[in-house]
């Protein structure tokens, strides 16, 4: 710390007001720093490379995370593949920590203890579960082979990915939002999802990345007047429908006013298969989305 | 001899204080026959009144509404001819995260309830302002299961009970709030904690724990109502020497779980308490605890003054898929037939003779895939490929229960039991796991099942002669809300997507909702003050009350 050659306590170039402040200063700075080095403690996982407490790790795993986040840590319906390198939340010990701790506001993930169903976990298991992600983690970050500018064309062109998807603030509504997708979803995920997009929604497991999950079922109604409107239901209970339809247009509906309602788990996202988008042009458009996840 | 007059002197003065005590007792016993027999309101409740609770259908004295656990209200005023008019009156916000998952008590115009992280409040039920409020400053280290919550209060007296999530059973003055008395069960830092609403039988205040996800050894308690004292523990299972002992496997029973965590029944006329209890430890594996594991996942008939066992019934023997029985034991007559019905988180609607424990018949609500066979009594079976395994195993019903412990409801009317179903299928998956003490101990995992249709629930009523199905109102999404019924013909339920629904008990048709902004997580009840009915529920943070404009 740099300190001036002055003698604080006759100094007329330091009035008292300041000397005080300055002290005060000083005084904050130490305690900051103390409570820096009280953290820095807790930055570096106690437990790290320990194999053993890898393995109690993957207990807690399997008890808290896997029913979103899947058993072997390899993403599931719910919760992003966490064995990649990369983590949207931040890579080190101490992001990782506070990223189970205290959650994802904004997203599914929520704060340690926090989900009401099963049991929170100590610091202790906290820095066991870091341990077992690290075990199960790939080295370094998958290179993606394909071209991301020719990806880029093609979502927005060709493939017309963009007249549903967007992506940083460009593109349609209908479907997710897709900027950060590829950092959290394995590649096997983002290749189902394109190859045959109901399969997911025809498990009912919903889209995580909002905190207000989102299933994207394909919803046609018909009001009383005789109008069809055919999009994804937004919400609904027993007795409302919120929805978009495929003009990005929300109607909201009471459902015993309806002449019909038909919901199916059929996406309304075309399956691409290899005539519509080849191998090469999937891998070019993923390797775009791996391109802005990385951003 | 100086001495003794010196001792005489003392002795004197000894009695005269006796008498001077004895007088003042006196008086007091005078003065509180005096309050006894005024007819006024905020009389005291009397053990008598809870077993009258018939006769004053205006106040809900205790969690289920009546002794027999049956959740039915005789008010009438609300009925199926004008239910549709319903309007909120009021609502009281605990400004707490959470669950809120408590049944409140009235009493002669005032509510009692309880709210997240051990609130405890006493409000104006015409106005739903506060009288008192009440939160427990409870340890840092506590980590219950399943949410910060309780269920609700008991009554007696001057007092009010409850359960806390350290594991503590405490007593409130009725009037003010005050801690009365306050008394640790047990060191909640082995992984206990309460949730229930206590059970008030004559004098005696009844309590279980909760912690079948730590390893605990279960127990039901009797506590003084005046003093707190315990009067006896029942472990729900056995230690050595004692019946059911044997069927743990070697030191297993030390954490063998069988919680008692929902509050039980009583019934009168043969001095006896129904108790429910939950899964062995570790609950999703059952390698290292061969044997039945008694008296988890069971009906256990208990004198209520010396906690003494009567019989038991098990429901999932040797469960290793978090079969928790507990479920409100309903107790229902039918002519001579003193029955116990029980829709079970296993998916089997149970009747059972409780006046011995043994079984009617056992008849499947809900999809069942965990057994495939009955024993010669009619009691359903484990299937032996239905253990969890490492890579995983589809059984029907998942963890979470074709039911759990939401309040089921008995109609006396209509004669039908109502209750909420939830329909999904989980894997299994088992992990072996060292036991700590305090430490989450499933020594397992579960999934939402990858193949099958997306889960979903309803409210089913049931007829209990045969098991089988009225009518069922489906849920868009499984809830975790009790059912009501009352004598205007009407059940009332809450949904996951946050309606209050009023359905016609006959038929199961809708008559009325309310969008209360959060998921139910709360079993409804109705009172009345000034000859107006109410029905009330806790949604979100906050406990609402509905009635005719």
């Amino acid at each position: 710390m740099y300190m001036p050659r002055t003698n604080f306590r006759r100094s007329k170039f330091w009035p008292r007001r300041w000397r005080l402040r300055f002290l005060f200063g000083c005084a904050v700075a130490v305690g900051c720093a103390a409570a820096t080095v009280a953290l820095r403690a807790q930055d570096k996982n106690p437990f790290a490379g320990n194999a053993k407490d890898a393995k109690l790790g993957e207990s807690q795993f399997r008890a808290n995370c896997a029913f979103c986040h899947g058993l072997g840590a390899r993403g599931g319906g719910r919760g992003p593949d966490l064995s990649r390198a990369q983590k949207r939340h931040g890579n080190s010990d101490a992001d990782l920590f506070r990223t189970i701790n205290e959650g994802v506001p904004g997203t599914a993930m929520p704060h340690n203890g926090a989900t009401q169903q099963g049991v929170g976990m100590t610091e202790e298991e906290i820095w066991q579960v870091i341990s077992y992600i690290r075990s199960v983690q790939v080295k370094a970050p998958a290179q993606p082979a394909g071209n991301a500018a020719h990806g880029k064309e093609l979502f927005n062109g060709s493939a017309a990915c963009s007249t549903c998807h967007m992506i940083q603030g460009k593109g349609g509504r209908l479907g997710p939002d897709l900027s950060t997708t590829a950092s959290a979803r394995s590649t096997d995920y983002l290749v189902e999802s394109v190859r045959s997009p109901s399969r997911r929604l025809a498990q009912g497991i919903s889209e995580a990345m909002k905190e207000f999950s989102q299933e994207y079922e394909t919803v046609t109604v018909v009001t009383a007047d005789g109008t069809k409107f055919m999009g994804v239901v937004l919400n609904e209970d027993h007795f409302t429908l919120q929805m978009m339809d495929t003009r990005e247009q929300l109607h909201l509906f009471e459902k015993d006013k309806l002449r019909s309602l038909e919901k199916s788990r059929e996406s309304l996202m075309p399956a691409h298969d290899q005539k519509t988008l080849s191998d090469k042009d999937l891998e070019d458009v993923i390797a775009y989305l791996l391109a802005v996840g990385a951003q | 001899m100086k001495r003794e007059s010196m001792d005489g002197a003392i002795e004197e003065r000894f009695l005269a204080s006796l008498g001077m005590i004895a007088g003042i007792g006196a008086t007091f016993v005078l003065l509180t026959i005096a309050a006894c027999a005024a007819p006024s309101a905020g009389a005291q409740v009397t053990p008598q009144r809870l077993l009258d609770s018939a006769k004053e259908p205006q106040n809900w004295l205790m969690y289920s509404g009546d002794y027999a656990g049956r959740r039915f209200s005789t008010l009438e005023q609300i009925n199926t001819s004008n239910a549709a008019m319903l309007v909120p009156k009021w609502v009281y916000q605990t400004m707490a995260g959470g669950k809120f998952e408590t049944t409140s008590l009235v009493v002669d115009g005032i509510l009692y309830g309880t709210g997240q992280d051990n609130r405890a409040f006493a409000l104006d039920a015409r106005s739903g302002r506060p009288i008192w409020q009440y939160q427990r400053a409870l340890p840092a280290d506590i980590r219950p299961c399943c949410g910060r919550v309780n269920r609700g209060m008991a009554i007696l007296g001057d007092k009010v009970f409850l359960g806390t999530l350290d594991a503590h059973v405490i007593a409130l003055d009725s009037k003010t709030g005050n801690v009365v008395w306050d008394v640790a069960t047990v060191d909640y830092r082995g992984g206990y904690s309460i949730t229930l609403a206590p059970l008030v039988i004559k004098n005696l205040v009844l309590i279980g724990v909760s912690g079948g996800e730590y390893g605990i050894r279960g127990f039901i308690d009797a506590y003084d109502a005046g003093t707190g004292e315990r009067k006896w523990r029942f472990y729900t299972v056995p230690g050595p020497g004692e019946p059911g002992h044997e069927t743990w496997e070697g030191d297993s029973w030390k954490i063998g779980g069988a919680p008692a965590w929902i509050t039980g029944t009583y019934d009168p006329a043969t001095n006896t308490t129904f108790w429910t209890t939950g899964n062995p430890s570790p609950s999703n594996r059952g390698e290292g605890r061969a044997g039945d594991n008694l008296y988890s996942n069971s009906l256990l008939a208990l004198e209520p003054e010396t906690g003494k066992l009567k019989w038991y019934f098990q429901f999932s023997k040797h469960d290793e898929h978090d079969y928790d029985a507990t479920q409100v034991p309903v107790m229902v007559d039918q002519g001579d037939r003193h029955l116990i019905l029980q829709a079970n988180r296993n998916g089997f609607f149970y009747l059972i003779d409780r006046s011995n424990g043994k079984l009617m018949f056992a008849n499947p609500f809900a999809k069942v895939t965990w057994s495939d066979s009955k024993d010669a009594s009619g009691v359903p079976l484990g299937r032996k490929d239905a253990s969890p395994t490492l890579k995983g195993n589809r059984v029907c019903p998942g963890a979470a229960g074709a039911t759990n412990w939401m309040s089921p409801t008995y109609d006396p009317q209509t004669q039908l039991f109502y209750v909420t179903a939830r329909e999904q299928c989980d894997v299994f998956s088992t992990a072996p796991q060292a036991y700590e003490a305090g430490h989450a101990y499933y020594g397992s995992a579960y999934f939402p099942n990858d193949d099958a249709e997306p889960f979903t629930g309803a409210l089913r009523a049931i007829d209990p002669n045969t098991g089988k199905m009225k009518w069922e109102w489906k849920h868009p999404s499984p809830t975790w809300s009790g059912v009501l019924s009352t004598a205007g013909g009407l059940v009332f339920t809450g949904d996951a997507e946050g309606n209050f629904i009023a359905l016609e008990a006959a038929s199961g048709k809708a008559l009325w909702h309310f969008q209360c902004g959060a998921s139910v997580y709360s079993s409804p009840m109705s009172f009345a003050i000034d000859g107006k009915q109410y029905v009330a529920v806790a949604a979100g943070s906050a406990l609402f009350t509905f009635a005719l404009p």
